[in-house]
């Protein structure tokens, strides 16, 4: 007998294909369910794993409804705000995330925000979108040669390094700040600072690679945009709760900063419109890993591990141990 | 002595013309009015030089035309297709323009094309100034990977090498189509077709980074878009001639190809209407070169270029 699954969000064909072939599933494409609804489909269809991603709060209140026969649930993205960890492992069940994979898009993504902030990419579109009837002058609407230029990466993780590794392509010099200082052949010829506040001057660009917690939430708030060199741009495609808003506003308006590039806010999808009204920021809606590849892979990572725990294996990708 | 005569067709950025008005009698252009050819013609009377810009049409019969007083022309620009250089070179006019200095930016809109195209950043961008984003969904503007793609690059000229250089870093495996194949040193692991039909199946991603001549004119139709793999992606930062732009719209509507990146359009800054009706295309305006960097060393090779000339020198920037 095939183990009894259900999708809690609508999930690429191909990761469907898979589950047909190899679970018991109600709707193999999944289907965008409340939390009561998640508890109800669980309960009547006796259930042993959930397939679920962040739009779907998982906190103490929702695993303790959780009928008894579920014995995993899996998040389809590599973050885990919306599961209380603590409360799962307090129950004893086994919760786990889709790492490494979204790598190489996330990087892709935050290159791209790098060169469409760096090369006014919003504002190239606008005028396109206006119907461009009139040449530019050779001093008019430049922007900022991206190749050559100083790269500050806060947190050189997977994605940090991926980022670090594009960078090289331009001739970029890379600095980074983390925890912890990394081996030479993870750091790759960059140069660490142990102190975050200390990297900030050198930066011609700085893009934010850490994961959100409470060291780390705003750590982008005014003192620090005010560390950056004049003219130094912004990215940031990992958390919006690292930026403080406000500050991160103040320098754009004054021209303090150059540009930014932003695929995540504090609130989504409700973002601080305030942002749209300036041109000199780049916009997109929380995109970092939204490639037909690299969801793919993130289903099947799910799969993986939910296949791997009914099995009676250990979960690839646990969130507790 | 008194400086020689320069005429200027466009606004410069302020750094070149504060050079050009040290070192010539320059006649600036300080509204930065379009110039037509008998604009050029009169404005040219008595000038040694000229420095001009593609936006200038300096065909056979303006040249032709030029006062025997002009030494040199100069072109604030590494293409010159606008110039008809039979016709300098029969009036042994000594024609220099501006390479090297504006591969890397050219190479890094490219980038920024490609990236752009295959993740659908306009239409994120486009979604969320709308005010439309209403949330995180796993199957909302699911673009394509970059990273690990093949690059087929049409024009392995200093634009193209660099643009290698950058895909290299994303993993991409380059291809190009040449008129010959490089040297092993400069090819830098990219692989050469002899063959166009292997070329195009091996574009996943296309890039167009050819000048712009007669033999190049549309030479993206629609029976090469038809032999590139299904759901290709294509992009243009060179010239816009190279396009057939009617067979480009069709199979973006179609899907042959699923996104487009375009920078320069054929009789721009007028495009085909066509475009500004997909979602599937990312569009600049010609910027490829808009750094302030790269203008100003733009504008000091030219004024290099037109300064050897003068002083009866050979300019390294001569068009040949």
């Amino acid at each position: 007998m095939k183990p009894r699954l259900i999708v809690s969000r609508q999930i690429p064909p191909a990761v469907a294909e898979r589950i047909r072939a190899e679970f018991d599933c109600p709707w193999p494409e999944g289907r965008d369910m409340t939390a009561d609804e998640v508890i109800a489909a669980l309960t009547e269809t006796k259930a042993d794993a959930l397939l679920l991603t962040s739009h779907l709060k998982f906190g103490a209140d929702v695993i303790a409804r959780l009928p008894a026969n579920v014995k995993i649930a899996a998040t389809c993205s590599v973050g885990f705000e919306h599961i209380d960890v603590p409360a799962a492992k307090a129950r004893g069940l086994p919760v786990t995330n889709t790492p490494d994979v979204l790598t190489d898009c996330t990087a892709d993504l935050t290159f791209l925000l790098i060169l469409a902030a760096c090369r006014r990419a919003h504002e190239y579109d606008a005028i396109m979108r206006a119907g461009w009837r009139q040449g530019y002058g050779l001093g008019e609407m430049l922007g900022l040669k991206v190749s050559g230029k100083r790269l500050g990466i806060l947190g050189l993780g997977r994605i940090g390094q991926a980022v670090a590794q594009r960078a090289r392509g331009f001739g970029m010099q890379v600095l980074y700040s983390n925890p912890r200082r990394l081996p030479p052949e993870q750091e790759q010829g960059a140069t660490y600072f142990s102190e975050f506040h200390a990297m900030l001057p050198h930066c011609d660009v700085l893009s934010l690679h850490a994961r959100s917690g409470v060291d780390t939430v705003n750590i982008m708030n005014a003192e620090a945009f005010a560390l950056l060199p004049k003219g130094a741009v912004f990215v940031n495609a990992a958390r919006g709760n690292l930026v403080d808003e406000e500050a991160l506003l103040a320098a754009l308006t004054s021209g303090h900063l150059f540009a930014a590039g932003l695929d995540v806010f504090h609130n989504e999808p409700a973002f601080d419109v305030r942002f749209a009204a300036l041109p000199n920021t780049f916009l997109i809606p929380h995109m970092g890993s939204a490639t037909v590849e690299t969801r793919t892979a993130m289903g099947m990572r799910a799969l993986d591990n939910i296949a791997a725990v009914l099995a009676g294996r250990p979960a690839i990708d646990p969130l507790w141990h | 002595m008194p400086k020689p005569v320069l005429l200027v067709t466009r606004r410069l950025p302020p750094a070149i013309e504060e050079r050009a008005a040290r070192d010539y009698q320059a006649r600036l252009n300080p509204e930065d009015a379009p110039r037509t050819g008998a604009d050029i013609l009169r404005l040219a009377q008595g000038a040694d030089a000229i420095l001009c810009c593609p936006a200038e049409k300096l065909d056979a019969a303006t040249i032709g035309a030029l006062p025997a007083s002009i030494k040199v022309l100069g072109t604030f620009s590494v293409g010159y297709d606008h110039i008809d250089i039979s016709a300098a070179r029969m009036r042994s006019l000594p024609v220099v323009n501006t390479p090297d200095v504006l591969s890397v930016a050219t190479a890094e809109i490219a980038m920024l094309l490609i990236l752009a195209a295959a993740r659908r950043a306009g239409e994120g961008e486009r979604l969320v100034r709308a005010g439309k984003w209403t949330g995180w969904r796993p199957t909302q503007l699911i673009g394509t990977q970059v990273s690990g793609r093949r690059l087929g690059i049409f024009g392995m000229g200093r634009i193209g090498r660099e643009l290698a250089r950058m895909a290299g870093a994303f993993g991409m495996e380059v291809h190009y189509r040449n008129q010959n194949r490089l040297p092993a040193e400069l090819e830098g692991g990219a692989i050469w077709h002899d063959d166009e039909d292997s070329f195009l199946a091996a574009c996943e991603v296309l890039s167009l980074n050819a000048p712009g001549a007669d033999s190049t004119r549309r030479w993206l139709n629609a029976e090469r878009i038809g032999k590139l793999p299904a759901g290709a992606i294509v992009v243009n930062a060179s010239r816009g001639t190279l396009v057939d732009d009617a067979a480009l719209i069709d199979a973006l509507r179609e899907g042959q190809v699923a996104f487009a990146g375009l920078d320069v359009y054929d009789g721009e800054p007028r495009l085909n209407q066509g475009y500004l009706g997909l979602e599937n295309v990312v569009l600049l305006p010609h910027l490829g070169s808009a750094t302030r960097e790269t203008r100003d060393a733009m504008g000091n090779l030219a004024l290099d270029g037109i300064d050897a000339v003068l002083d009866g020198r050979e300019p390294k920037n001569l068009v040949r």
